[in-house]
Order: structure tokens, then C-alpha cells, then sequence
């Protein structure tokens, strides 16, 4: 069960497994990647395991196979640092280069990949307009511009239900603009009741959590903070 | 240290002429027992001693090694003294010092923790004292530097105080490790435990003896005087008896009573809100202005060292304290214990009586103050196995695996080591007698470059093995990660609480402040404070004038019921002959449940079920103790939902667990089969927040993560990775990690709950006693109070909820069934 919703006047589609589609323009968007997290943190001497960029593959394959899009935007951080794309392995370059042929792909550059190799294919842009959308890597502050879709924060959010907190990572927005969930394996995230994602909803806004089976809406006031463990 | 005064005129002949004169000086006598560890000492023996409190178990300890001292002087290391606390190395270090003064040795003695500050620590690294005091933590610590064989050459004894709460711990691995290292680097070392009395003496024994050259014969086993046996009474309150609930807050004006009698009295409770809660109440009721202190571990530390040094001085008449205060310094001055709340085990209370009265000649005496019904069989049974002198016993632990990498990496911050050697060496460090070369090289791996089968990480290996086959560190970066990452005991991140413009109270969890809005008023430190917000990683607070507090709700604190006591519990239960000790409402609660239901049979398990309003309800008497019913209350439903039953939600508590649903259960035996734990559970496992927290202590523990310092995930943007991410990639592809096998093996068999459940299933089997009744048991009326308390909220609700709890009990106790007037 995936969950629509408009955002100035676009139909979005938001899928369980964090990604946006958008049918009218057959375009998936996707934020906040961070291929080669694993192995940066291995060359800052944490030697965390080494799955995470091909299980971030793996992920955004399935994805493409199940929607079939012209176009493929990735809203930033796509690399976790600079010497990511230059350290992947050949397996996982080769999969990447295969992906970015097929299709009409953008990289938006981030915070974490200032610069991206033109080598790699695809197009690379600071922001991109499509119709009554704008897409960057971190929403910009103060009043919204119109149709605004970003990543960066990483929003995570929590609920209770039946005495059980669930918490997970969400969309969130409000009719003019919405931020996307990270999308790499091994992202951390922030909670949407965070000052640094809330003010930038100055009335209210909506999350739509991830879960197994499908995405689900809940109002702002229906959230709990997250205990610091189920952030970690 | 106190000695007893026993027959003071009675030479001490084993004893040099300065000591014999001290001694007398004291009026004191040396205890057999002391004698007999010199005694070991001289024959070059280690010596594990077991004796109660205040039975001289530390002079006992030291006094081989101050003979030695006295009569051969020389430099350097050669006793190095453990302890699980550092309060406790401190004020040893105090009692030594007086000795050593008067009798005029030329003795140096120093403690070593992480408060010792940083010039005096070098110092010690090259000019050791003569004893040092110190914690398993910061031998390690010593251990990882690179002149550590120059530190600890020529040390000749090391004594491990508190054994019996050091051993079967992940410190305990910790620290075997360490005298595995120690035990090499300075050959022929003496080792010396100090215990509590045990349920499993030989387990200690082995603990100790372990990597000796031979371990059957290598040790000293001395015991000491029992002395005399504890004065236990269980309060028979006059006020009405609860049925549920753990504050105990009905028996506070009688405990109050006591406390007026006693000269000062150690008040125990289990859980930090509890102290906050009972610390207030007494306060409220203290017209005779007794002077009562609060002590938990989330208080200042300052604030602890305020209490505890008015308590040795003799000026405060009563302390309410948690299990902070179940190990630690001696006071003399105690001739009171009063335990509020049930025990959970036996050698808990054993231990917690012991802090009063150090004197082996005079009983400590001690009262019980159970909160609610059940309770009461727990003291009863918990009384009955003190006096009977039989203890908990937890079985023998297998070493943590990620304890082991944190050794290793240790290892080789301390300089090049060679695998063989060191896989020797840690074989002889008895939680890892049966270690095998395959798993300890699975860790050996984790440590060089993160154990991947993926091989991705060749070039950025911590250790490496170098072309003399010897295993180095890559970067000296990394020792320092290392040393802050050091240690076993992983917490809850906590902020500060801080009075506005004041000083600092203490420390309370994150996730509570979280909670709290501007204005909301929580109690903390016995004082009502309203919060202001966070700052810089401290809550402001001011003192608030009244409302409804918040008290915290900490995490941890709540232990569960030991297998033993329950044993004890269950056997009460079923031979109505023993109730005569037990309070008369009890046992009229105890003989109602015979005439409408059955009792819990010692062997078997009864479960009941019954209709109620419109849902119905499964009571099953496990009495495993409330963590393993969490978890047979997810499996139940699981079970429950595949059969069709709707199963919508289940309570547990200590004693039984509660399950209601849309229709009845009948095939109880295939409710409880043991294949329960099969596919269900290791589904159940890995998918339940019990493993990701022990996979992120896993982590923290081993090194892959790092200790977060509080409020450290605040001050980025986000969070910069998530560990249940990390335990899902790692589960998907790489099942057989050492971190996650390490994972399974804290879960499964540490936390001991899964096999509590296990052991119980197989020992129920055939033998449930399925009773359909048509209305609630009277023993059923305790856990039926729980259900929808977590989910109320409020005063009003709280009325109704207390008139439903009235109702409640009415319609169990009387003979006519009154459902229509019950609330749902």
C-alpha cells in the first residue's frame, strides 16, 4: 500500500521503502544515498561492516525494476565523502554505472558530495526544476518556495500505539514542500520534532512512517519524541 | 575493617611484635580466619576466603601482605588490591593508612580510578606504591600501556575483594583476563578472593584458580566464623494490605515508627522512583525532624559522598537507598535494615542485611516491608531461605566474546604480541577455560580489520600481523579510541539536573527529560522540581510548590525474581500448613483461592480462565520472574492469534502472566508446548528490541561503536549512524559475525530469561493444571490490577480506575457474583 500525496499541485507517490514517485513525469527520487558510508568510517579506523553500499543497490535496483522510470533524480549526499565514489569496489561501481546508463539521472550535489565525478554518467546540478517542483538537497530556510522536495536531515519519527512506541523513518512535509527519509543502509536520522526540521513547518506539518507493509500518515500532534536509543 | 572485640586479653602469637602491640592497642583480637590466610601466604598459597560482613574480610586480605612489607622492606609494586567500586578502594585506603601510621611502617598505599588526577597516575605508572587500589577498569587501563611489564614486575599478590559480585559478570571477564596477563607478565603472582558467603563456593574457587599451575591444590579455601544468625521479622501492618502496586506507601507511618527506634537504619528499596517516593513520604511525616538522607546511583556524585560521609560520622538516623548502597563502605553505626518491597532473591537480602550491624558477635537485625500481597509469600519464602542458609545460584557464565576483543585490542595497544601465545594466555582465565582457537581467532579478526568475510578492508586494519608474525597496532590513533572506549558497563545516556543559577542534583536518563515540557514538575533528589528546558546538556530546574509530580522513570532497577525464590515461593503456596507465619488477610486471600480455584502446584503449572466482560482472560502461575513472561506473553499471543483466538494484549508481573482475548483458550497443553521456542522465538529474537540493545552493548564493548558521551547525538545535525541498522545489514549478510554470535549468546544464555522459559516448559509439560472458572480467582486479582494501569492517565481516570479495583476485588472475594456492576 504506497500513500499519495500533493505537493503544490504535483500526485506523488511515496513508497514503503523511503522513495518518491512521481507518475506524471515517470521520475523516482531518492535522497541521501551515502554509498560508501561503511568504508569511510573502515578509513577513519571504525570498522563498521562493509554491506551497506550494495544493499543500497540492491534496494534502488528493485525499486527501478518495480517502476520503470524515465528519469531518476538522487537529492544529494549520494557519496558519504569524497573519496567515496573513487573507493567502491569494482562489483558495486559496476552496478552503479549500469543504473545511471539506463536511465535520465541527476545528482544533486550535497552537503557530503560538494563534487561528483562527471566519469560516473548522469547529470550533475545544484538544483533541478521540473514543472511546479524544485528539487535540492536541504530545504531552504524561512518561507518555503513553492513545491520544494529535499533529503538531508534524515527524518526519523515515533509513535505510540497500543503502549508500544514504534519508531521510524518518515516523509515529511506540508502542502507547499516535503522531506525525504534517507535512503542509504546504514543512515542514522533525526527526529522530525527537532527544532532543525519543525521550524521549517511554521504551521503544522504531516509525517508518513515507513513501515513493512506500507507508508502511514499521522498529524504532528499524534508524536512522541524519540527515546535517544531508538535514535542511535 | 572492624575486628571484634572478643577476648582482647589473649595473646596473638603468630603475629610480629608492632602488630601484636597494635592490635591490643585496638582491643582487638585476630580472628582464625585472618590468621589462617597469613598462614596460606607463608606457604606461598593463593586463598579464596568466604565470611560474612564484618567479619575483618579486608584486614584478613591485606594483613599477608603488610607482615611481608613490615619485615622485608623494598620498591615497587606488590599488592595490587580490585574492588568493584571505587568508594570501596577509597576508604580502604583510609583504613590502611592508620595502621600503617601508628605502627610506624614505612608502607606506601594508593588508590588509582578515574578520579585520581592525571600527574599523580604518571607518577604511579613509574614509581609505583607499594599497594595500589584500583578498579578492574583502570587495570586494564594499566595493562594497555606500553611499560605495563615494568609497572607490574615483581608484584606479588593481588586481591579481589567482593569476588561474588565480580565473577560472573562481564567485569569479572574483564578482570580474569587481566590477571591472566598479570599472571604472566610477573609469574607466581598470589591471588586473593574475598567473598560473601555463596551459594556455589567451588565456582569461586575455580574462578580463582583458573591458569594456576595447579589449580586443584593451588588454593586456600578458608572460611570464616558464620557468626550469629540475622534477626528477620516481616512487617505485620495494621493498615489495609494491597493487593498490587510497589511503593509500599500503606506501611510508611509504621516504618516511620521504626526508624524513631533504631539509632540509624538503612531503608533498601528496589527501584530509584521508589527511593524518591518513600524518601518524600517519610519527610512528610517526620515531626521529630530525624535527620534522613537519599542515596541512588542517579544522584551527584558529590551528593552521594555528602551522604555517605554523614552516615560514617553518625549524623543521620536513616538513609533510603537502592542497590547503590548494597556494596560499599562499612558503618558501624547501622543496627537497622529495613527492606521495603520484596527481595528477589535471597542472597540479595542476605547481602543487604549484612550492611547492618559489623559486628559478628551481635545479630544484624532486620524488617521486611512487603507492597502488596504477593509480596508477602516472597518475603516469607526469601526469610525461610536465609535462615536456612540457602542461596540464589546462577549458573557459570561462558566469557563474553566481545569482553575478549576488547582485551585483545588492548593487548596490542600494550605493544606486539604473538596469537599463539596470547590464545594461551587467555584459556587460563577461567570464563574462557573452553574457548576454542576457532572463535578466538574470529575475534582476533574482528579486532585486525572487522572479521568481514567480505575482505573490502585489508588497507585499513587496526592490527596487522607483521612479517615477524607478531600482531602490531596500525595507528597510534587508536589507542586512544581504545582508552575511551574502555570498560563493560554501557549506560542509558544521561543529562545533568541542575537548580537554576544552584548547584548540580545528579543525573537523570535523556529519554525522561524528553518527556517533560516546560512547566511539567517531576521529583528528584527528595525535592519537587519544576522544569525549565535543556541547556548545554544540563536540565534547569527550580524548586516547585506542589501538583502532581512526574517522578522519573528510570530505566533498569527492576530485578527479577531468582529461580530459587520462586521454587520457595511455589512450594509455600501448595502446603497450606506453612501459611500459620503468614499475615491473616493473606491467608484468607490464600484460602478463598482454594475454595474457587486450585493452587499453583509446586511441580506443574495452573492456568486459569475465565470470562470477563467481554473479553477472556488466561492467568498462568509461571512465577519466572517478570522479564521471561515479557517474552512468553509475545509468544502466547503469537501462538494465541494462529489459533484463531484474537488475542489482544497480555500483562506480566513477577509471578504470572495475564492474557485476554476475544475468545477462550481450550488446548492450554498446545499453548505451552516447548516448540514454543522454536521457529517462534528465534523469529520473535531477532526481530525484538531485546537483541538490537544487546547487539549495540555488543558493539560498544567490542569496539565497533563508540561510547556516546550524553547528549552527544544532539549536538550534531543527526545521528551519524544507527546500530539496529548496522545488526540488520550485518544479520542479512553475515549471520555468523563473532559480534552477532557474541549478540546470541547474551541474549540466549546471559540474560538467563529465555532459559528460565525453556527450563520451565520442559518441566510443565504433561503436568498443566487447566481450572475454567466462570468469573476471576482470587489469586488472579493482583495481575488482573496491572492491566491498564501503564495506559491511564490523569486523576479522573485514576478514581475510576480505583473503583474498578474495588469491584475487582469484591466480585473475587465473594461467593456471589456481582458482573453486572463491574466497569470493563
Amino acid at each position: 500500500m504506497s500513500q499519495f500525496c500533493y505537493i503544490n499541485g504535483a500526485e506523488l507517490v511515496m513508497d514503503r521503502r523511503g522513495a518518491l514517485y512521481w507518475p506524471d513525469r515517470k521520475m523516482l527520487v531518492v535522497a541521501d544515498l551515502h554509498f560508501g558510508k561503511g568504508a569511510a568510517f573502515a578509513a577513519a579506523g571504525q570498522l563498521l561492516p562493509p554491506y551497506d553500499t550494495a544493499a543500497t543497490l540492491s534496494l534502488l535496483e528493485t525499486l527501478i525494476a518495480a517502476y520503470r522510470p524515465c528519469q531518476v533524480v538522487a537529492l544529494g549526499d549520494s557519496f558519504h565523502d569524497e573519496e567515496s565514489a573513487a573507493r567502491l569496489d569494482s562489483d558495486s561501481d559496476a552496478r552503479l554505472r549500469k543504473m545511471v546508463e539506463a536511465v535520465d539521472w541527476t545528482w544533486i550535489l550535497g552537503n557530503h558530495d560538494p563534487a561528483i565525478e562527471a566519469g560516473l554518467g548522469g547529470a550533475v546540478t545544484e538544483e533541478l526544476v521540473v514543472g511546479p517542483l524544485l528539487f535540492r538537497h536541504e530545504a531552504s530556510l524561512g518561507a518555503a518556495q513553492a513545491g520544494e522536495i529535499s533529503g538531508h536531515f534524515h527524518p526519523k519519527a515515533c509513535v505510540r500505539v497500543r503502549q508500544r512506541r514504534l519508531t521510524q523513518r518518515c516523509f515529511v512535509g506540508d502542502p507547499m514542500r516535503l522531506v525525504l527519509p534517507a535512503f542509504g543502509a546504514f543512515t542514522g536520522g533525526l527526529d522530525v520534532l527537532d527544532e532543525a526540521i519543525s521550524s521549517l513547518f511554521p504551521k503544522d506539518f504531516r509525517v508518513w512512517l515507513l513501515g513493512r507493509q506500507g507508508v502511514y500518515p499521522f498529524p504532528s500532534r499524534a508524536l512522541q519524541p524519540i527515546a535517544p536509543y531508538y535514535a542511535l | 575493617m572492624a575486628t571484634a572485640t572478643a577476648s582482647p586479653s589473649q595473646p596473638i602469637p603468630a603475629l610480629p611484635e608492632p602488630f601484636q602491640d597494635w592490635f591490643a592497642a585496638q582491643g582487638w583480637a585476630v580472628y582464625r580466619h585472618q590468621l589462617s590466610m597469613v598462614e596460606a601466604a607463608q606457604a606461598g598459597q593463593s586463598a579464596l576466603l568466604i565470611a560474612p560482613t564484618g567479619a575483618g574480610k579486608t584486614l584478613a586480605g591485606f594483613l599477608p601482605s603488610l607482615l611481608t612489607l613490615a619485615e622485608q622492606p623494598r620498591t615497587g609494586l606488590h599488592t595490587l588490591y580490585i574492588s568493584p567500586l571505587k568508594a570501596l578502594a577509597v576508604d580502604i585506603e583510609r583504613n590502611l593508612e592508620r595502621p600503617i601510621r601508628e605502627m610506624g611502617l614505612k608502607i606506601e598505599v594508593e588508590t588509582r580510578t578515574g578520579d585520581t588526577p592525571q600527574a599523580k597516575r604518571q607518577r604511579q605508572r613509574h614509581k609505583p606504591p607499594h599497594m595500589l587500589l584500583t578498579t578492574p577498569e583502570s587495570l586494564a587501563l594499566l595493562l594497555s600501556y606500553h611499560d605495563a611489564a615494568e609497572i607490574f614486575q615483581g608484584l606479588q599478590c593481588i586481591v579481589v575483594d567482593e569476588l561474588h559480585a565480580l565473577a560472573n559478570s562481564k567485569r569479572g571477564d574483564l578482570l580474569a583476563l587481566a590477571m591472566a596477563r598479570l599472571d604472566a607478565l610477573s609469574p607466581g603472582l598470589r591471588r586473593v578472593g574475598l567473598s560473601a558467603t555463596v551459594h556455589d563456593e567451588d565456582y569461586l574457587l575455580r574462578w580463582l584458580a583458573s591458569g594456576l599451575d595447579a589449580p586443584d591444590t593451588s588454593v586456600r579455601k578458608v572460611r570464616g566464623d558464620s557468626g550469629a544468625k540475622p534477626e528477620i521479622e516481616i512487617l505485620d501492618t495494621a493498615a489495609h494490605l494491597p493487593w498490587s502496586g510497589h511503593m509500599a506507601v500503606h506501611a510508611l507511618a509504621e516504618v516511620y515508627e521504626r526508624l524513631k527506634q533504631a539509632q540509624t537504619t538503612l531503608v533498601f528499596v528496589n527501584t530509584r522512583a521508589q527511593a524518591e517516593i518513600v524518601f518524600q513520604d517519610l519527610w512528610r511525616r517526620n515531626e521529630d525532624g530525624l535527620e534522613i538522607g537519599l542515596h541512588h546511583g542517579s544522584l551527584a556524585v558529590e551528593q552521594r559522598r555528602k551522604v555517605e560521609a554523614a552516615m560514617a560520622r553518625g549524623a543521620l538516623r536513616a538513609v533510603v537507598a537502592t542497590s547503590s548502597l548494597d556494596l560499599g563502605v562499612d558503618w558501624a553505626a547501622v543496627d537497622q535494615v529495613i527492606q521495603i518491597g520484596a527481595p528477589k532473591g535471597a542472597s540479595r537480602l542476605l547481602q543487604r542485611l549484612g550492611r547492618a550491624n559489623h559486628r559478628l558477635d551481635e545479630p544484624s537485625r532486620a524488617l521486611l516491608v512487603p507492597a502488596n500481597r504477593f509480596e508477602v509469600l516472597e518475603c516469607q519464602a526469601a526469610l525461610e531461605a536465609v535462615r536456612a542458609g540457602s542461596l540464589d545460584g546462577d549458573p557459570p557464565r561462558q566469557g563474553g566474546l566481545d569482553v575478549l576483543c576488547q582485551h585483545i585490542l588492548g593487548t596490542a595497544c600494550a605493544g606486539p604480541f604473538d596469537a599463539d601465545a596470547l590464545y594461551d594466555e587467555v584459556c587460563k582465565a577461567a570464563p574462557y577455560t573452553g574457548l576454542s582457537r576457532e572463535l578466538f581467532d574470529k575475534a582476533l579478526g574482528f579486532v585486525c580489520d572487522g572479521g568481514y568475510a567480505l575482505k573490502s578492508y585489508d588497507r585499513f586494519r587496526r592490527v596487522a600481523q607483521a612479517a615477524d608474525g607478531l600482531y602490531r597496532m596500525t595507528n597510534p590513533r587508536q589507542i586512544q579510541r581504545y582508552r575511551m572506549n574502555l570498560g563493560v558497563i554501557v549506560e542509558a545516556p544521561t543529562l545533568k539536573v541542575r537548580l537554576k543559577g544552584g548547584r548540580s542534583l545528579g543525573e537523570v536518563e535523556e529519554y525522561f527529560v524528553q518527556g517533560l515540557r516546560p512547566g511539567d514538575t517531576f521529583i528528584f533528589g527528595g525535592e519537587l522540581l519544576v522544569f525549565l528546558g535543556i541547556r548545554e546538556l544540563t536540565v534547569e530546574a527550580v524548586r516547585g510548590k506542589g501538583g502532581e509530580p512526574k517522578v522519573p522513570a528510570y530505566v533498569g532497577g527492576k530485578l527479577p525474581l531468582t529461580t530459587h525464590l520462586a521454587d520457595r515461593v511455589r512450594a509455600m503456596l501448595e502446603t497450606p500448613a506453612d501459611w500459620g507465619d503468614l499475615p491473616p488477610p493473606v491467608q484468607e486471600w490464600l484460602a478463598q483461592q482454594r475454595r474457587r480455584s486450585v493452587m499453583p502446584p509446586e511441580e506443574g503449572l495452573l492456568v486459569e480462565t475465565f470470562p470477563r466482560g467481554e473479553r477472556e482472560y488466561l492467568v498462568a502461575y509461571c512465577f519466572e520472574g517478570r522479564n521471561a513472561h515479557q517474552t512468553l506473553g509475545m509468544l502466547l499471543t503469537k501462538r494465541m492469534e494462529r489459533a484463531g483466538l484474537s488475542p489482544l494484549g497480555f500483562v506480566a508481573t513477577d509471578y504470572v502472566i495475564a492474557v485476554w482475548s476475544l475468545k477462550p483458550a481450550r488446548d492450554v497443553d498446545a499453548l505451552f508446548d516447548e516448540d514454543m521456542l522454536g521457529d517462534d522465538l528465534e523469529e520473535w529474537m531477532a526481530e525484538s528490541s531485546l537483541l538490537r540493545r544487546t547487539f549495540r552493548n555488543v558493539a560498544v564493548i567490542a569496539g565497533l561503536i563508540e561510547r556516546r558521551m550524553p547528549g552527544q547525538e544532539k549536538t550534531g545535525k543527526q545521528v551519524t549512524f544507527s546500530a539496529d541498522l548496522i545488526y540488520d545489514v550485518l544479520r542479512k549478510h553475515e549471520p555468523d559475525h563473532v559480534l552477532l554470535q557474541a549478540t546470541r549468546a547474551d541474549a540466549g544464555g546471559g540474560l538467563t530469561d529465555i532459559r528460565r522459559l525453556a527450563q520451565m516448559l520442559a518441566r510443565v509439560k504433561g503436568r498443566i493444571r487447566h481450572c475454567r472458572l466462570d468469573r476471576v480467582s482470587p489469586l488472579a486479582v493482583p495481575v488482573l490490577l496491572e492491566v491498564g494501569k501503564e495506559q491511564v492517565y490523569g486523576q479522573a481516570l485514576d478514581e475510576l480506575l480505583d473503583e474498578g479495583a474495588q469491584a475487582l476485588i469484591e466480585e473475587a472475594m465473594s461467593d456471589e457474583t456481582v458482573q453486572g456492576l463491574l466497569p470493563i
